[in-house]
């Protein structure tokens, strides 16, 4: 029997329907504005909520729904104006390690986020906020890496005492230049071990045997690599201190990193806290019956308990010396953290470490953080003022066990610790200089223009392009209209399943989809109005539109999707936005244009006797009759 | 039998080729001479965007900057006739590491000085800036990606068809691609990031078409058993006509919402298609068409069976 579907597939269709409304019905809830206020260190409870309650009410602020969840605390507002009032409450009645982020909360019920309905995320132009992006300064990382090579080369040539001359050729290559040749094969069989990664070729300028030692392009991936991961880290780190609620810090490419930050109203002061250096200093504990004033005191937070440890304030190192700090495992399967100084910095721990066996190192970690608070202005309004301190945190207490070189590790740690520690010291000393080589900002009234244009433009361009379908297709322009709503949902669901941003070039993808996705339903409507004219019965009318419009369709649409996809691979940010759309949208619409309707159809003249269909002007259609 | 109202396409296209060539030869005379408004995804620089609360305008705007020092300022009015946007090249004289923050400190000043010198509320709704080298990248990406995009989509028609028809679809495309920037070039239209996109979906837009109608002329040249191929594509174009016409009406009419309800950022985007979908629609029916023709495609060309499409042919 022609036209009709078996009821599986029919039941598919309405499944697929039914979780098209139910995933994409999460975009119609908006959201509250929120606080959220977390601890670095512990889980919130009920006496942080009194706290809070407290300080809010003081404040005048109104607010609801305030909860702890997952250790965390939320508290609703109505108005941006209550939300950054709370913000500036809450921030001067908790202390410091506390973090109050500006937040969006979700208001879909309960049982739609349990099946992992949610709202899609909002780019940057319809919420306002900043866009950086940020170049690592990858020579410099190579060139600092180069410069510990050549001091480490020159150290080891004046030990075996062999006359030569050092110097950096290229970015990447080392040229030692020797008097003999066997000289050279000295300093050569000496550098393989102390060299893992550079290669090493011998070459002959005039009278000179020179010693070329390149890195590996191995060695300078896994540079790149880990300058770009270090610095994505601090940042990461820093991020979280601006009180941003889901910002975006994503590598770019192999030497940049792209920060996002919706919602951030002051982006001078998002650049000075972004680009600050946090640093690191080494000390020695202090000797018992120093001088008061010789040190400082400090908590050595640990699972195990508190210590209270005395610093003197004396560096013997600082945080820009080391070049590396990885975790992991020594021969005894414990944890520890490895650290690599430069050559400069080996030399200058060597000669404190060796007096000092038996002693204690200790590491801080000093941060500039800021803070806001209102304070009264000469004209006795409130402002907002922001003022930067410095922190100092003893990341580090550890016995010196031999006279440390440039490279040693810190055991006796747990393996989170030894995760932890590592980060911190990686994220302290920034391994490479970045530049800011982008940088957008989309104020809020701009973002919720935007936004507004955007859902109006979609609602008009689908409104007119269903009357139309319906005033020229009649039923049947009616079942494409069903399949057009539904392609829309699709798209929404497709694009919250895979945690898509939304941006106003994406939505233009959508509303070129719903301009693109009718095509399909004319070819095959018009092929059926053709075959009608010719004179074939409804049934087979329907049947040889569908079939035969489809590779038509399948060409057009896959050619469409292949551009869709260069534009991805090439494209960045907003175009990459417009193309996942375009792409998604090829795809919902094949589906529901073809087989979404075909299931309509098929329900409304699937198996009857008709005589006529109702699928518009057909008689009059240009047509010619085969001449065979 | 042919019924009456056909239309003689291809009756008509000495004259239609003559138009093309001419809109052609315009479009890169305007290219090499007025060069195309370059946006600041490509140009590099900075760019800051003012809402006064009173209609103001943009000479006096340039004398208060021009009075200031800043000389090389554009100015452009977008939305409302209270909105601006100012753009600024790069300041070579500012290291790289601090222009991005020199960028923020002049969408402040030059606010502050706007607020100075007129009556208006001036506010500072948003501000953006591209370094030299992300410019420079974002150009050679953009024209690699078309010429990519060209090059696939020649590769596949050639397979998915014949290559006569792949050659007609390029051509199509080019033709299209170069009136579209013809206009944008002589109208001075700005050509940013996103009027790329836009060229880019073009490629896709027009492609629909030429395939739809190119799918019809294989099977009417499978079909058919009399007629020349000059009537053959006639009569395919006659036929696909209706749909063209429909697409392309849809697509506008949905364009047309996005130009007048979008706003500022999506303005170029909506014009740049617009000004595409026409141009392709025409492109569709003539100058692939036509193309097809002049490579003397034959019944023979298109026997080569491929799966979907293959008939059982007359049985001998």
């Amino acid at each position: 029997m022609l036209n009709k579907y078996p009821l599986w597939k029919n039941l598919l269709i309405l499944l697929v329907a039914v979780l098209g409304f139910v995933y994409s019905i999460p975009n119609l809830y908006e959201d509250d504005e929120a606080i959220l206020l977390t601890n670095e260190s512990f889980e919130l409870t009920e006496s942080d909520v009194n706290i809070a309650t407290t300080a809010l009410e003081a404040a005048q602020v109104n607010f609801f729904g305030m909860q702890l969840n997952d250790g965390n605390m939320i508290v609703r507002m109505e108005t941006v104006d209550d939300q950054l009032r709370a913000k500036t409450a809450l921030e001067e009645a908790f202390t410091s390690d506390y973090i109050v982020a500006l937040n969006l909360a979700p208001t879909t019920p309960g049982w739609m986020q349990s099946i992992g309905a949610k709202k899609m995320a909002r780019g940057l132009d319809l919420q306002g906020g900043v866009h950086f992006l940020m170049e690592v300064d990858m020579d410099a990382a190579i060139e600092r890496r180069m410069q510990d090579n050549l001091s480490a080369v020159r150290s080891i040539l004046r030990e075996e005492r062999i006359r030569s001359r050092a110097q950096i050729a290229d970015n990447n290559r080392l040229e030692v230049a020797f008097n003999s040749s066997e000289d050279r094969s000295r300093a050569r069989s000496e550098f393989i071990d102390n060299f893992p990664e550079m290669q090493f070729q011998n070459r002959e300028v005039g009278e000179s045997f020179v010693l070329d030692m390149i890195l590996t392009p191995d060695t300078l991936l896994q540079i790149q690599r880990d300058t770009l991961q270090a610095n994505r880290t601090t940042l990461m780190n820093r991020v979280d201190e601006l009180g941003v609620a889901e910002p975006t810090v994503q590598q770019q490419g192999a030497d940049r990193i792209v920060v996002e930050l919706p919602g951030v109203q002051d982006p001078a002061q998002a650049i000075r806290i972004l680009q600050r250096i946090a640093t690191l200093q080494f000390h020695l504990t202090a000797q018992p019956g120093a001088p008061r004033s010789s040190y400082e005191t400090y908590e050595y937070v640990t699972p195990e308990g508190t210590q209270i440890v005395d610093v003197s304030n004396d560096v013997i190192l600082q945080g820009d010396r080391i070049s590396n700090a990885v975790s992991g495992i020594d021969e005894y399967s414990q944890p520890q953290v490895s650290i690599t100084l430069d050559a400069q910095g080996g030399n200058q721990i060597n000669r404190v470490t060796r007096d000092n066996v038996g002693w204690f190192m200790d590491i801080l970690l000093i941060e500039t953080k800021s803070r806001t608070s209102l304070v009264l202005d000469e004209n006795g309004e409130e402002v907002e003022e922001t003022e930067f301190y410095e922190e100092k945190r003893l990341i580090s207490h550890a016995q010196i066990q031999t006279a440390l070189g440039r490279q040693f590790r810190i055991t006796g740690l747990t393996p989170r610790e030894a995760n932890d520690t590592a980060l911190l010291i990686r994220a302290g000393s920034l391994s490479a200089p970045m530049t800011i080589v982008e940088q957008s900002v989309i104020g809020p009234s701009l973002g919720a223009e935007n936004l507004q244009a955007g859902f109006t433009a979609v609602q008009v361009a689908a409104a007119l392009v269903v009357l139309f379908m319906l005033f020229y297709y009649r039923v049947f322009g009616l079942a494409a209209n069903a399949a057009l709503i539904l392609n829309i949902l699709l798209i929404f669901t497709v694009m919250s399943a895979i945690n898509a941003t939304l941006t106003l070039p994406g939505i233009v993808g959508i509303v070129l989809t719903v301009g693109m996705a009718v095509d399909a339903n004319v070819l095959i409507f018009t092929r059926i109005r053709e075959e009608l004219a010719n004179g074939v019965s409804p049934q087979r009318a329907i049947d040889e539109g569908y079939n035969n419009a489809f590779s038509t369709i399948l060409d057009a649409n896959v050619t469409t999707f292949l551009v869709a996809l260069v534009l991805f691979t090439i494209g960045t940010g907003p175009v990459r936005g417009f193309s996942v759309t375009l792409m998604i949208g090829i795809v919902t619409s094949m589906f529901t244009a073809i087989v979404g309707t075909r299931a309509l159809v098929n329900l409304i003249y699937g198996g009857k006797k008709v005589r006529t269909l109702s699928i518009g002007n057909y008689a009059s259609a240009a047509t010619t009759a085969d001449a065979s | 039998m042919i019924l009456a109202r056909e239309i003689d396409f291809m009756g008509k296209r000495k004259i239609a080729g003559t138009i093309s060539a001419l809109l052609v030869v315009v479009s890169i005379i305007s290219l090499a001479v007025n060069s195309l408004n370059f946006g600041l995804d490509f140009t590099s620089g900075t760019s800051v965007r003012l809402n006064f609360s009173e209609s103001v305008v943009i000479q006096d705007v340039n004398d208060i900057l021009t009075a200031n020092g800043y000389q090389n300022a554009v100015i452009v009015q977008f939305g409302t006739d209270r909105d601006i946007r100012v753009l600024l090249p790069v300041d070579e004289g500012i290291e790289e590491a601090d222009q991005a923050q020199q960028a923020l400190a002049v969408g402040e000043t030059i606010a502050a000085l706007m607020r100075q010198n007129t009556s208006s509320e001036v506010l500072l709704i948003g501000s953006d800036f591209v370094s030299a080298k992300v410019g420079d990248e974002l150009a050679e990406q953009g024209g690699l990606g078309m010429l990519v995009a060209l090059g696939i989509i020649m590769v596949y028609i050639a397979l998915r068809f014949q290559f006569k028809f792949s050659v007609g679809a390029v051509v199509a495309l080019a033709h299209d691609l170069i009136i579209t920037l013809g206009i944008f070039s002589f109208f001075q239209l700005e050509f940013n990031l996103n009027t790329l996109a836009a060229m880019l979906a073009i490629i896709g837009y027009s492609l629909n078409d030429t395939i739809v109608v190119a799918d019809r002329i294989r099977e009417n040249f499978r079909r058919m058993r009399k007629g020349t191929p000059e009537e053959m594509v006639n009569v395919s174009l006659n036929q696909t006509l209706g749909r063209t016409l429909i697409t392309s009406f849809t697509t506008l009419l949905v364009l047309v919402s996005i130009l007048l309800i979008g706003g500022d950022a999506t303005q170029g985007f909506a014009i740049a298609l617009i000004i595409g979908v026409i141009i392709g629609t025409y492109s569709s029916i003539y100058i692939a068409s036509v193309v097809i023709l002049m490579m003397n495609v034959t019944r023979e060309d298109l026997i080569i069976p491929v799966k979907e499409g293959a008939e059982l042919d007359d049985i001998p």
